[in-house]
């Protein structure tokens, strides 16, 4: 094993994490500000992805399929608060899980009916395909790197929105002190639809992104659903910085668990269970990792108590 | 609490109904139907039992599900291969015998129960809804991965294992033996929640600080409760297992978990026959959207949507009344 | 769902075929939503397009959605079996779903004709005489593409399947005829959608080529991922990843890529032509490799029902032991498990006007059987 493949596997990991982070931060926010878990931020992202495609096989242009991902994907979070979401702010979670779960199995299958059953087409464009070598001699794929710059601008655009813009001020307040943004004259039920959109563009643009290298399918949100999930309980519900670590952490755990697990293994075992029981091992490592840290931090790395 | 006695009773009195019904008219589908809607009603009132009385909301309780099906699955398949279980430190034969196998279902959903409680617990809220969701993935991707018993294909065992004085492959009669269980479920959980011990758990459900300070500590309140709701569900698990006659990961899945939460959600939460209610609604639902459109998913999803949102406190709040709703 | 579909043969076919007057009860049980959709719908239609063709009055197929959930395969099984009586199933295309249904279907007495999914052990000591498999062993695609390999000058593969047995037995199948090294080998995680990992691994590795076995989606992401990391070795799998359902969406990426498969559709033989042309004719799209196996299931059950009642059980099970019908694929019969004894091809992935398709360009077994026969005892 060479230091130029675990480090390639290290911008893997990396990769994987900002891309988990695009989809936990709407999660923790909208947890945050709203109190609601939203088991159906897999379905936005699946919504961005089909959008994606749908316009890229229009129109041949990946950034208009961006736009459209990020676009389609607020208009859905905005209509489904307005017509949904807004009546499970002052529920149980109980309620909010069942009535989110509903929204999957009509997002999935409504989409399936729109697009079909088979997978549509999304490429990498041109002018972002190959690879280029990087310090050191590494090689790696340009498109990986784009999105690991992309996910990082993101993050920083987010810190600096929260920090230090006026929405961003309200956003916080509205985290300590529901009632007293409401005092204060804020419009509240905008506020929530603009976040609920804002967490739904974000979740867009992941399966945008995402599409362009693995499948766009039906069903495709859930697996990431509940690894945005895992990411935002490490990092801790409602922490927008608890939510990079977090999504960083699982990302390099899965990428390297997978990679360097079964390795391990054909240290005190034949090569093909090795093989089995590495895989399985790394199958289960995020969630080892996740019941670790909350065993110890029950709150997560950056919950509040 | 009349009008749900009564509810109740109807509950019971339709099961049985629609399965004798369903023998006369030579329908045996109709009868597996039912059997399965007294199956999911046991792995309801398990996860209620926590839910309901300890507001322990578990989107994980299909680990003990899978694991009473895994019970199953790998005690009969070596008894249908007459290969030992284990030989070392004392010879374990496999069996074909129910009572055995749901024995050994109930001992290990309670032994993993108590492990998952124990860790989970130290978390509330959200948190633990989302750990309780890792160890059910867990379970779920090391049964795909663990090539021993069949791995993502499952262990299919050949003929339904044998109750002593019944033939269980008889669909009324493994019908009989199910709604029995559950019967008796219901009964035990009733008495639970009657007991000092179910009024010391409600207690701690509303408010933890009054209990803490009559000198009871929550946490064993919760975790005694959810290893008895773990148990439970392992024992639906068993029979949902002898049901089909065989065992899948798809049993560990998360969607189970959000499946057994929505018979409970369904049927009224904390209404110690609400996930019977909520079970036989769903199965219901599918058997009959199912047969109306390819995309019959989406029915179901608004009218979930409908329940959540416009029917709270269930299907046995909404029939009879919320005057006696836990909160 | 439930379409009961009668097969109205009008007026013409009922006295024709009136000396064989008994029914025949057909039960479907495959996957017609969620995210396996595309492969049950392909099957269904290629079924009921030959049943369409036929057009006689003494079959009745009955269809039913399994979710791809083993126990509602159970399930709609029993119910097929006891309420609706029918005489035979088909229909399935998972393992794990065909392990759960055929041996307590043909326990019971009922015939089941397998269109896709055909585990080892059902070809090996499972084996039964009412259960015959139209598709092909899970094995024999792999095997095929490990013969290709030693043809092709590979001598140092690189491969990778998902950690559930089909991937496993993908692997072994692929080594029992492959004569090379082995570069390496991974199991990745089902359902895994990245695959920059195992990339790496590869390029690391110094393999001379890939051979992967990933259905579905997992497939999708592998060829859009290997095409962007710039590495050129020759990619070789199983038809599934470069099926007609599933090419368009992988698109350019595709191209070029061998793959191995039992049937194509410029396969030149009569029946595969005409069904090619009706395929599109009726639902204007190209035919799948599971459409055809679904076309070719439909045709050999009617082959039988023209010989035998399905009453008679020894003189039925006879009859499509002969499979005396015309296969899209060419020659075709049952070896002594009841599983295809048939040519595998080497396909190319082309591209035809806007449309990626496949096209033959050899053949890498001939007359294949499966390497689990010896261990079946009937």
């Amino acid at each position: 094993m060479s230091i130029v493949l675990l480090v390639e596997q290290v911008l893997n990991g990396l990769q994987f994490g900002v891309m988990l982070f695009l989809m936990a931060a709407g999660l923790t926010l909208i947890f945050g500000v709203m109190g609601l878990i939203n088991l159906a931020h897999g379905s936005l992202y699946m919504v961005g992805a089909f959008a994606a495609a749908a316009t890229a096989a229009a129109t041949g242009s990946f950034l208009l399929a961006l736009v459209a991902s990020l676009v389609a994907a607020a208009a859905a979070g905005a209509l489904v608060e307005l017509t949904v979401i807004r009546r499970l702010y002052d529920r149980d979670h109980l309620d909010q899980v069942l009535a989110t779960f509903a929204l999957i199995l009509i997002f999935s299958e409504g989409t399936r009916w729109v697009f079909g059953s088979f997978p549509l087409f999304l490429e990498v464009p041109d002018y972002l395909s190959g690879s280029v070598t990087l310090p050191g001699g590494i090689e790696y794929p340009l498109y990986r790197l784009t999105m690991i710059l992309i996910g990082l601008a993101v993050a920083a655009g987010l810190f600096a929105l929260i920090a230090h813009t006026r929405i961003g001020i309200r956003i916080r307040a509205g985290e300590s002190d529901r009632e007293m943004i409401g005092a204060l004259g804020v419009n509240i039920a905008r506020l929530y639809t603009l976040i609920f959109a804002l967490g739904a563009a974000l979740a867009g643009f992941a399966g945008a992104l995402i599409g362009a290298i693995q499948s766009v399918q039906v069903g495709m949100g859930e697996p990431v659903l509940i690894l945005a999930f895992v990411v935002i309980v490490i990092g801790g519900i409602g922490s927008i910085k608890g939510a990079l670590v977090g999504a960083i952490l699982v990302g390099l755990t899965d990428t390297l668990g997978g990679f360097l697990l079964p390795r391990l293994f054909t240290l005190f075992m034949d090569a093909s269970s090795a093989m089995t029981m590495g895989s399985a091992l790394a199958a289960m490592s995020i969630y080892l990792l996740m019941a670790g840290v909350l065993l110890f931090r029950p709150t997560g790395l950056f919950g509040g108590p | 609490m009349r009008a749900e006695t009564i509810l109740n009773a109807a509950l019971l009195a339709m099961l049985v109904a629609v399965a004798l019904w369903a023998w006369t008219a030579d329908e045996p589908f109709i009868i597996t139907l039912v059997t399965k809607v007294a199956i999911f009603a046991i792995a309801g009132i398990g996860l209620n039992l926590a839910l309901g009385l300890g507001g322990l909301v578990s989107l994980g309780h299909a680990a003990f599900f899978g694991i009473g099906g895994y019970a199953m699955g790998i005690l009969a398949s070596h008894a249908q291969s007459y290969t030992p279980l284990m030989e070392w430190p004392l010879l374990v034969e496999g069996t074909k015998s129910m009572p055995v196998i749901w024995l050994v279902a109930i001992l290990a959903g309670a032994l993993t129960a108590l492990v998952i409680g124990a860790l989970s617990l130290r978390t509330t809220g959200v948190y633990f809804i989302m750990i309780t969701l890792a160890f059910g993935q867990m379970f779920y991707y090391f049964a795909i991965s663990w090539p021993a018993y069949g791995g993502e294909d499952g262990l299919p065992i050949y003929v339904r294992n044998g109750f002593p004085g019944l033939n269980t492959l008889d669909p009324i009669q493994y019908f009989a033996l199910c709604f029995a269980v559950m019967c008796a479920v219901l009964l035990l959980v009733a008495r639970i929640a009657a007991s000092p011990f179910g009024l010391a758990l409600s207690g701690a459900r509303q408010n933890p600080q009054r209990v803490q300070a009559v000198g009871l500590v929550p946490y064993r309140l919760f975790l005694v409760a959810f290893t008895i709701s773990g148990a439970i569900t392992a024992l639906s698990g068993a029979l949902y297992a002898d049901l089909n006659r065989f065992v899948s990961p798809t049993m560990f899945s998360w969607q189970t978990s959000g499946e057994i939460m929505i018979f409970v959600i369904l049927g009224g939460v904390g209404r110690l026959f609400g996930p019977v209610a909520g079970a036989a609604l769903f199965i219901a639902l599918e058997h009959v959207l199912g047969g109306l459109s390819e995309f019959w998913h989406i029915y179901l999803g608004a009218l979930l949507l409908v329940v959540v949102l416009f029917a709270r406190g269930g299907l046995i709040g909404l029939v009879a009344g919320r005057e006696v709703a836990h909160d | 769902m439930k379409f009961t579909t009668l097969a109205t043969a009008i007026a013409i076919g009922a006295s024709a075929i009136a000396a064989q007057a008994e029914n025949v009860k057909v039960g479907m049980i495959t996957t017609l939503s969620g995210g396996g959709a595309g492969l049950g719908i392909d099957v269904r239609d290629g079924f009921m397009l030959a049943v369409k063709q036929a057009g006689r009055d003494d079959l009745e197929v009955v269809i039913e959605d399994d979710q791809r959930k083993p126990d509602v395969a159970v399930q709609l099984a029993d119910k097929m079996i006891q309420s609706e009586k029918v005489d035979v199933l088909t229909g399935i295309i998972w393992s794990n779903l065909a392990m759960a249904v055929i041996p307590a279907t043909v326990a019971q007495g009922k015939f089941y004709l397998s269109p896709n999914a055909g585990p080892s052990m059902l070809a090996g000591k499972g084996c039964d005489p009412n259960y015959f498999n139209v598709a092909w062993q899970n094995d024999n695609l792999h095997e095929a593409a490990g013969a290709y390999a030693n043809s092709a000058g590979l001598t140092n593969s690189f491969i990778l399947a998902p950690n559930y047995p089909a991937g496993q037995d993908a692997l072994t199948g692929y080594k029992r005829l492959y004569e090379g090294e082995l570069a390496g080998e991974i199991y990745t995680k089902l359902g895994q959608t990245d695959y920059a990992s195992e990339i790496a691994q590869i390029r690391a590795s110094g393999a001379d080529s890939i051979y992967f076995f990933l259905p579905g989606g997992m497939g999708i992401s592998f060829l859009k991922q290997y095409a962007d990391s710039g590495m050129d070795i020759p990619v070789v799998g199983p038809a599934f990843s470069f099926d007609q359902g599933i090419l368009q969406a992988v698109g350019e990426a595709a191209l070029g890529v061998k793959n191995t498969s039992q049937w194509n559709k410029d396969l030149d033989n009569a029946a595969n032509t005409a069904f090619v042309a009706a395929f599109q004719e009726e639902y204007d799209r190209l035919p799948s490799l599971y459409a055809s196996q679904g076309y070719d299931t439909a045709n050999l059950l009617m082959s039988a029902m023209d010989k035998a009642d399905v009453s008679d059980t020894q003189a039925f099970r006879a009859a499509l032991k002969a499979a005396d019908f015309a296969s899209v694929r060419g020659d075709f019969r049952f070896g002594s498990n009841n599983h295809p004894i048939q040519d595998i091809y080497v396909r190319e992935v082309i591209k035809e006007g806007d449309v990626y398709t496949n096209k033959i360009i050899g053949t890498a077994l001939e007359d294949h059987a499966d390497a689990y026969a010896d261990q079946c005892s009937m």
